[in-house]
C-alpha cells in the first residue's frame, strides 16, 4: 500500500490525544503542510477527455434515480422465516452526509409487510373519549393548514447488539443503521383532536395501522397534544409506502414503533392499551426480572459514520470523522471525538442548523500516524444529559434489554487502516 | 368580496370554533372538515381490547377447540405446543426472567395481560392471513396458549366475562420508565 505521509507541522493544532486536531487551525495547516511538503503530482492519464465530454447524454425522465456506480448504496435487510416483510430494512450510515435521509433509503421496521394503500379508499378514524367521532381522507388532510419538522425517526431496537457480551462483526449500517432523518409534513393531530373535542378523562392515545399486523401502540395524549403530526409528505413528496403511505402519525423523539405508519385509527382512552408491542416487545427487561415500560423519548446518542468498518483508511494522513448526533430530549449541545479510546476528548464541530429531535452532524479533522486507534464519540444535549458509557449502561440494565441501547460505540483502527467494531 | 358572503364566512367560522387558541397563544384555523362518524362506523373498526376487556365481542371457546384450532393454523410456524422454531416460542419460560441466561418470553412467561393475546391473535395471527378467525377461533386458540403455559385447565371457557379476569404469572413484572434507568 502506497502510504505518504503529510505530517501537520504545528502540535498546537492537536485538541486531543492520537492526532486530533483542532478544525479551526485546519486551513492553517493545510497551508503549512503545503509548504513543508510538496503535494504529489497528478498521475499521467489523470486528466483525459473521457468519453461522456463528447456524446451527449441521457434524456430526461420521470423521476430520477441514483448513478448507477452507487449501486452499493442501499438498505440491507432481514425478514423473520416464513414471512417476506416481518423485519427491518436498514439505512447505509456509513455510506450518506448531511443530515437528511433519502426517502429510497430511510429505514424501515415493518410487522406483515407494506401494505398497497389506495388513497382514496383510505380513511383516518378519531374516536373513544371524543365529544364526536370524526373521520378523515386523506383528501381532507390536505385542505388542513400544514407545518413541516425535520425529525429523526429511530427504531427502539437500534444497537440493540451492543448489548451483547462480545462486539458483533457489523458496520455502521448493520448495528445502527435503524436510523433515519427527514422533513414531514402534515396537519398537526391537535388541531384534529381539538376538533373531535377531547374528554377530560382522556390521558392516552391508541393508534393503529391499516397493514395486515394491525400495528398498535399507546402514546401519552400530552403528546399527541404538544408536537405531534399527521405526515402526509417525507422530504416534500409523498410519504414513501414503506414510511407509512397515505399517512403516519409523527410523534417527534418517540422510539419509533410509535411512530404508526399507514395511520387508520385514533382512540383516546383513559389507560394505556397494553398492545402487544408494548409489553411483549419494546419493554427493557432488567437484572432483576422486572421489566421498564413506556420507554418513549429515544436517549442522547451519537454515532461515527466515518471512518467505520468498510471504510477502511488507504493512507496515513488527514481524515475527517464526521458522524450523527440526536436527542429524543431536545437539541444535541456538544459533540465530543476521542481517537485513544476515551482517554481523552476534543470538541466536534456541530453542523448548522441544528434542530430539536433532529439529526446533527458532527465533524472533527484528525491526522492519522498509522498506528491503533480507537474513535469513539459522545453526545452531551440540551438538558445537560451525557452518553454513557457502555460498561455504565449494562452496569446499570443488565444485557438483556434489548431495546434503547445508547452508550458509546467504538470502531477500532488496526496499523494497517482496517475498521472494525470494537468494545473498548 | 361582499358584505352578504363576508357576514356568512364569519358566521361558519363561529359556528366551527373557525380559529382556535393554541398552547403559546398563537391562533390556529380550525376547518373542521372532518364527517361525524356513527355509532356502527366506530364499532365496525374498533378492534382493541385493553385490559378491562371492554368491546370484547361475543364468542367462547375451550383449550380442547383450540388445539385444533393450532393444529390447523399455526403449529407450522410455532411448533408442537408452541415450543417455537421457527418463529416466535409461545410457551414456557418462566423461570428464566430473574436470571442471568437469555430470557425466554413468551405469552406466558412475560405477557402482563390476557386481553392482549386476543388483541393481536385477532389483528395480526395467523401472519399469512391474518383477520381470517372467527371471534370463537380467536377465544379457543387463546385458551389453549394459556393451557399450555398452565394458566387455565382443559375445560375452561374462555370469553369476554372470563378473559379480562385471568390473572397472568408476568402482571406485576413492569415498572413505568423514567429517565436515567
Ligand atoms: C406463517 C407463519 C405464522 C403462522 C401460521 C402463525 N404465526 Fe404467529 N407469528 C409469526 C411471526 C413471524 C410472528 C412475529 C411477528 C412480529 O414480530 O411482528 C408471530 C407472532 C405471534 C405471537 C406473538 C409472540 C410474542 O411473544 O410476541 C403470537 C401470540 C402468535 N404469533 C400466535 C399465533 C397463533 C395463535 C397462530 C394461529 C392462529 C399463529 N400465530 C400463526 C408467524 C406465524
Amino acid at each position: 500500500m502506497g502510504r505518504q505521509t503529510r505530517k501537520p507541522s504545528l502540535d498546537t493544532h492537536l485538541v486531543a490525544g492520537n492526532g486530533l486536531l483542532d478544525r479551526r487551525h485546519l486551513l492553517a495547516v493545510g497551508l503549512a503542510g503545503a509548504s513543508a511538503a510538496l503535494p504529489l503530482l497528478a498521475k499521467a492519464g489523470e486528466l483525459n477527455i473521457e468519453p461522456w465530454m463528447t456524446t451527449p447524454g441521457a434524456p430526461f425522465e420521470g423521476y430520477g434515480r441514483p448513478s448507477r456506480f452507487e449501486a452499493k448504496v442501499v438498505r440491507t435487510f432481514v425478514s423473520a422465516p416464513n414471512t417476506g416483510g416481518t423485519g427491518s430494512a436498514r439505512t447505509p450510515l456509513h455510506r450518506l452526509n448531511g443530515a437528511i435521509t433519502p426517502n429510497g433509503l430511510h429505514y424501515e421496521r415493518s410487522h406483515n409487510g407494506v401494505p398497497d394503500i389506495d388513497p382514496d379508499a383510505h380513511r383516518l378514524l378519531i374516536h373513544g373519549l371524543v365529544e364526536r367521532p370524526l373521520v378523515f381522507s386523506p383528501e381532507t388532510l390536505s385542505r388542513y393548514p400544514m407545518e413541516s419538522q425535520i425529525a429523526f425517526v429511530e427504531c427502539g431496537g437500534n444497537s440493540g447488539a451492543l448489548y451483547q457480551k462480545e462486539p458483533a462483526d457489523l458496520d455502521a449500517q448493520g448495528l445502527h443503521g435503524l436510523l433515519s432523518c427527514a422533513e414531514w409534513t402534515g396537519v398537526r393531530l391537535s388541531i384534529l383532536l381539538d376538533e373531535a373535542g377531547i374528554d377530560p378523562k382522556a390521558k392516552w392515545i391508541l393508534a393503529e395501522g391499516a397493514d395486515a399486523s394491525g400495528m398498535s401502540r399507546s402514546a401519552p395524549l400530552a403528546k399527541a397534544m404538544e408536537d405531534s403530526l399527521i405526515a402526509l409528505y417525507q422530504n416534500g413528496e409523498r410519504l414513501r409506502p414503506s414510511n407509512g403511505y397515505p399517512m403516519r402519525l409523527l410523534l417527534p423523539g418517540y422510539e419509533g414503533n410509535m411512530q404508526v405508519k399507514w395511520l387508520r385509527r385514533i382512540k383516546l382512552t383513559e389507560e394505556p392499551t397494553m398492545t402487544r408491542d408494548e409489553t411483549s416487545k419494546y419493554t427493557l427487561l432488567t437484572p432483576d426480572g422486572k421489566a421498564l415500560q413506556f420507554v418513549f423519548p429515544v436517549e442522547a446518542k451519537s454515532v461515527i459514520t466515518r471512518p467505520s468498518p468498510g471504510l477502511d483508511l488507504k493512507e496515513t494522513g488527514f481524515y475527517e470523522i464526521s458522524g450523527l448526533a440526536w436527542s429524543g430530549y431536545g437539541k444535541v449541545s456538544k459533540v465530543e471525538v476521542s481517537a485513544d479510546g476515551g482517554q481523552s476528548w476534543g470538541e466536534a464541530v456541530l453542523q448548522e442548523p441544528v434542530l430539536p429531535m433532529a439529526l446533527t452532524r458532527f465533524r472533527m479533522a484528525w491526522q492519522w500516524s498509522g498506528g491503533p486507534a480507537i474513535l469513539q464519540s459522545r453526545v452531551t444535549d440540551e438538558t445537560g444529559y451525557r452518553q454513557p458509557t457502555r460498561d455504565a449502561l449494562i452496569t446499570r440494565r443488565g444485557s438483556r434489554a434489548i431495546y434503547h441501547f445508547n452508550a458509546i460505540a467504538s470502531w477500532g483502527v488496526s496499523g494497517d487502516g482496517k475498521v472494525s467494531h470494537v468494545y473498548a | 368580496m361582499s358584505m352578504r358572503s363576508l357576514v356568512a364566512i364569519t358566521l361558519a367560522i363561529l359556528a366551527f370554533g373557525g380559529l382556535a387558541m393554541a398552547a403559546g397563544g398563537t391562533r390556529v384555523a380550525h376547518p373542521a372538515l372532518g364527517r361525524t362518524a356513527t355509532t356502527e362506523d366506530v364499532a365496525a373498526w374498533d378492534v382493541s381490547i385493553g385490559p378491562d376487556g371492554k368491546g370484547l365481542p361475543p364468542g367462547r371457546g375451550t383449550a380442547e377447540t383450540g388445539e385444533a384450532v393450532y393444529l390447523a393454523k399455526c403449529v407450522g410456524c410455532h411448533g408442537e405446543k408452541g415450543a417455537g422454531k421457527p418463529n416466535d416460542r409461545l410457551a414456557g419460560g418462566r423461570e428464566t426472567l430473574a436470571s442471568d441466561q437469555p430470557a425466554v418470553k413468551t405469552v406466558g412467561s412475560y405477557w402482563p395481560y390476557a386481553t392482549t393475546i386476543f388483541d393481536y391473535v385477532r389483528r395480526a395471527m395467523p401472519i399469512n392471513e391474518p383477520k381470517s378467525l372467527t371471534h370463537d377461533e380467536v377465544y379457543a386458540v387463546v385458551a389453549y396458549l394459556l393451557k399450555i403455559n398452565g394458566i387455565i385447565s382443559d375445560g375452561e371457557i374462555i370469553d369476554a366475562q372470563s378473559l379480562p379476569r385471568i390473572k397472568m404469572p408476568n402482571r406485576e413484572g413492569f415498572v413505568p420508565f423514567a429517565r436515567g434507568q
